[in-house]
């Protein structure tokens, strides 16, 4: 019995060495984008710009040129380079702001769809409340009473995206802690802690994972609407969003500060969500069986 | 029987796209039903016999290619128009499916799933509909039918439930049911109670069935003739006591065998089939069944046998080398 | 390498059951999944329990491994208090008695390895030596029929339900335990695979010199493979006997309502016409008195009246009817 069993087992061997990558283009175009974004913005220091805040008053809103490549804005300063710092605003915002949702909030997620009862329903329960209080007011009043920052702005946003993180982990977890291997672990004597690191922690990881750059998309337009409204990072710091509303005055003249910033914004967000869309139907466990 | 068959199913193959290279589901069957009679399709998971089920009613999926004629009541279900197609079924085809939870529609009452059949086919108005859905549960042994008209699947046990989904089956009276597992799901006193619903509502309606199992003994009793599947294809059919009396496939043989048994005693080793069903995707120069099979020899892996018959009885088998179990038996 | 472990072979049971009641709230009703249920398993002995669904015995089985709270009753094995045990007492109790599921593939992780799945019990037993972890991993998967070269670095997904099932069952045994509960292990197999899984058991059973509670809906399956079979109806034991003697002559109507209704594969018997009315009552409302009497053809004022107890009418063979068939 034991050498028929062998033979199956090549078989299974050959097959999973040909998965098929069900990627597109469109994928790999989203993560090329993910990848250059990322690079300027890690090695702006290290690029052959003018600074971001230096300030050319005669060259104020002046063309594309040789030493402007994509001329500067109301103030003379280099949009590209403010361009490319701004990337780095937006993407430090974006992936600290969720990291805080799918740490806090998976976390609480998971332990309440494990233990359920009364500490279930209290999770729940204050993540209702927080999702009920209008996010704009209170991004106002934290803003108002210890100022604006980029990190007074990561927590806001980070604090904001917990309840959806806990929903997505406590979906995940309920399903799961139901499944025979979680009564297996605990009949084995695992502890809770165990059977959550390592029972069920693996498997609603890929969820959240997915969900979190859907979150980071989610987050950068969040701050580049709080930046445009002026709520957002404080000047002369340049994200995408603050640019976009100091192009707003100069919309007649010079279209393109306002473009720019624009355009870099959505091809950002279409990435990141493009990426956390075929993450999320991939870890859909589709093993079709016939 | 007189005239044609019923049914009649002519070298039938369902061939799907799969990443690891194309897929034969049903591998050139050739089955017949006349009016009002009974076969059985017997095989495991994988076998193909839930895909040959969809072919009849022509639900493949849509990646799926057909080849083969589906002769229905003189008609090629598969080259007759959709519209033709969906007024045949539900009205002269019938379908009951292995799991009532799912086969149900769980947010619509039971007396809006039954009446819809009835509207939709026989042009019932909302009264009369209802007054024979009250009539069709009764007739499938619910108690107090027209309290249940209003209650909806989950407020009904899986018996219940599948009562439910025989009235809807029934409902139209068609020539034809397939029952898909219909007892698989439930326990072994209720499968008893399903089973004789359907054998009942068949003499009475002269109606012709097909139940697929993968159970040896719901067929033994049931059926008139068995066809048994390995692989996509049928490797032995015949009609039932000649099956059971006379088995031919040492498939068949070792699934017979590997059955506990009431009366064996108990830690009796069971002759256990080694091995495990081919893959699809990879079907074998030779016998599929050879692999596991104690009879084979060099040209089991190297030919595949055709179905033929004995000389004298409806007897058909796919084998080189077929048992003879009964004295007398032809080779 | 595992040993048998030189088990004693005292005449004590190994495992008793005293007056087990098991209910569960459900949608504000009470669910009396288990009630009253006292049974004994010998050492080295195979009970099997068999019953319909919703009867209660996977709950039975899950209590007697205190996964579920039992509401009154207990539980000893090997003369200890199961019920009254905390914490670490009971986890390390946990490693003497084990569990097999229905769903093999549910049963295991589908994120994590084959070899840590089996290595798992070690693991959390506190057993560190990585070497010997492993020899004892890969000898366990050689028992159940698996090759671990081409196995261990595998996921669950890869696997079939038979596969899946050895490797459950490899891991259920790699702690070396005494006693496993079988909860339904070969219902969702084919049919060809069900009589390996089933040789495999009786395999490990002889090798290892394990107690066996085989719970299973399917009669003849559980005599394949019990020394002694109880037949449960809607949280209540009906009989207990050697299975043999229970399948040959039932002393209780339900077991002969189960014997009749298995199909038989053989064209020549017909289906019994035994009354084969209507449906297990639901256990949110059993029926006072004996739980069967509202399908059984010779229930009547005494059946209502009083609930039967488990009483001796053949030698080993007890059963809990008013009326018994023999």
């Amino acid at each position: 019995m034991a050498t028929l069993e062998l033979a199956i087992q090549e078989d299974v061997a050959a097959a999973s060495a040909r998965q098929p990558g069900r990627l597109g283009v469109l994928f790999w175009i989203a993560i090329g984008w993910m990848a250059l974004v990322f690079a300027v913005a890690i090695l702006a220091d290290l690029l052959p710009m003018p600074s971001p805040t230096d300030m050319d008053m005669l060259e104020r809103r002046g063309p594309v040129s040789v030493e402007h490549w994509l001329g500067t804005d109301g103030l003379g300063r280099d949009e590209l380079a403010r361009l490319i710092y701004g990337a780095r605003i937006s993407l430090v915002v974006g992936l600290c702001a969720p990291m805080i949702g799918l740490v806090i909030g998976g976390a609480l997620g998971m332990v309440a769809g494990y233990f359920r009862g009364r500490f279930e329903t209290l999770v729940v329960g204050s993540m209702d409340v927080l999702l009920a209080f209008p996010p704009l007011i209170l991004a106002l009043a934290v803003t108002a009473f210890v100022g604006q920052s980029i990190l007074n702005l990561t927590c806001i946003l980070g604090v904001l995206g917990i309840p959806a993180f806990m929903r997505v982990a406590r979906a995940a977890t309920l399903t799961l802690a139901r499944r025979e291997f979680v009564i297996a672990a605990q009949a084995l004597g695992a502890t809770h802690a165990r059977i959550l690191l390592r029972e069920l922690l693996p498997n609603v990881l890929l969820p959240l994972v997915a969900f979190f750059l859907l979150g980071v998309a989610i987050t950068i337009v969040a701050e580049g609407a709080l930046s445009f409204l002026g709520l957002g990072v404080p000047p002369p710091i340049s994200s995408w969003g603050s640019m976009i509303g100091e192009g707003r005055e100069s919309l007649d003249v010079a279209p393109r500060l306002a473009f720019f910033p624009a355009f870099a914004f959505f091809l950002t967000v279409l990435a990141f969500n493009l990426v956390g869309d075929t993450l999320k139907a991939l870890t859909d466990p589709r093993q079709g069986a016939l | 029987m007189n005239g044609a068959p019923l049914l009649s199913v002519e070298d039938v193959a369902v061939e799907l796209p799969t990443p690891r290279g194309p897929l034969r589901a049903v591998d050139g069957v050739d089955l017949t039903l006349g009016a009002g009679r009974t076969l059985g399709i017997v095989g495991e998971s994988g076998c193909g016999k839930t895909m040959l089920s969809r072919v009849i009613l022509q639900l493949l999926p849509k990646k799926a290619r057909l080849s083969g004629r589906v002769m229905f009541d003189g008609q090629d279900l598969a080259r007759i128009d959709r519209e033709r197609l969906r007024k045949l079924r539900g009205r002269s085809l019938a379908v009951v499916f292995q799991d009532p939870m799912t086969s149900l529609n769980p947010v619509l009452t039971i007396g809006t799933q039954l009446g819809e059949t009835l509207q939709e086919h026989l042009e019932f108005d909302s009264v009369h509909a209802r007054t024979r859905s009250a009539e069709l549960l009764a007739a499938v042994g619910i108690p107090a039918p027209e309290q249940r008209l209003a209650q909806y699947p989950h407020q009904l046990s899986g018996g219940m439930r599948q009562r439910v989904a025989i009235a809807i089956a029934l409902s139209c009276e068609p020539k034809l049911l397939i029952a898909d597992e219909p007892t698989t799901a439930l326990d072994v006193t209720i499968q008893a109670q399903i089973l004789d619903l359907l054998a009942r509502e068949q003499r009475r309606r002269h109606m012709a069935m097909i139940l697929i199992t993968h159970d040896l003994g719901v067929v033994a009793g049931r059926t008139d003739e068995v066809a048994v599947m390995y692989a996509g294809r049928v490797v032995e059919r015949a009609p039932t006591p000649s099956l059971f009396r006379a088995m031919q496939m040492p498939y068949t043989e070792a699934l017979l065998a590997a059955i506990p048994k009431l009366d064996a005693a108990p830690h009796a080793p069971l002759p256990a089939i080694s091995g495990r069903p081919p893959d699809p995707t990879r079907p074998l120069k030779g016998c599929s069944f050879s692999p596991r099979c104690r009879y084979a020899v060099a040209r089991c892996h190297q030919e595949k046998p055709a179905l033929t018959a004995s000389r004298s009885t409806d007897h058909h088998y796919a084998c080189f080398h077929p048992i003879q179990l009964a004295a007398g038996a032809d080779a | 390498m595992i040993e048998p472990a030189a088990r004693s072979v005292s005449a004590e049971p190994l495992l008793e059951v005293k007056n087990l009641v098991v209910e569960y709230g459900f949608g504000g009703k009470t669910v009396h999944a288990v009630s009253d249920v006292s049974l004994e398993i010998a050492r080295g002995e195979t009970l099997g329990l068999v019953g319909e669904s919703g009867c209660g015995k996977s709950t039975l089985g899950r209590a007697i491994l205190q996964l579920r709270r039992a509401v009154s009753g207990r539980v000893l094995f090997d003369g200890e208090d199961l019920s009254a045990m905390r914490g670490e007492q009971l986890r390390r109790m946990r490693r003497r008695v084990q569990l097999i599921f229905q769903d093999p593939i549910a049963s295991l992780n589908p994120r994590r390895r084959i070899g840590d799945i089996v290595a798992e019990p070690l693991l959390i037993a506190g057993d560190t030596d990585p070497k010997k972890r492993q020899e004892l991993v890969c000898e366990m998967l050689s028992a159940v029929g698996l090759d671990p070269a081409l196995v261990l670095g595998r996921l669950p997904h890869e696997f079939s339900g038979g596969q899946c099932q050895r490797i459950s069952i490899a891991r259920a045994l790699v702690l070396n335990p005494e006693f496993i509960v079988c909860d339904e292990p070969v219902s969702a197999l084919d049919v060809s695979i069900r009589a390996q899984i089933l040789n495999l058991l009786e395999e490990m059973k002889a090798r290892f010199g394990l107690t066996l509670l085989f719970i299973a809906h399917d009669l003849a399956v559980v005599k394949a493979v019990s020394d002694r079979v109880a037949v449960m109806y809607l949280g209540r034991l009906c009989e207990v006997g050697p299975s043999e003697q229970v399948f040959a002559r039932p002393a209780h109507p339900y077991t002969a309502l189960l014997i009749d209704a298995i199909p038989v594969p053989d064209p020549d018997v017909r289906p019994a016409e035994t009354i084969r009315v209507g449906e297990p009552p639901s256990p949110i409302a059993p029926p006072s008195g004996c739980r069967f009497r509202t399908r059984c053809p010779r229930a009547d004022q005494v059946c209502s009246a009083e609930v039967p107890e488990l009483r001796a009418v053949a030698p080993n063979q007890s059963v809990a009817c008013h009326h018994p068939l023999t």
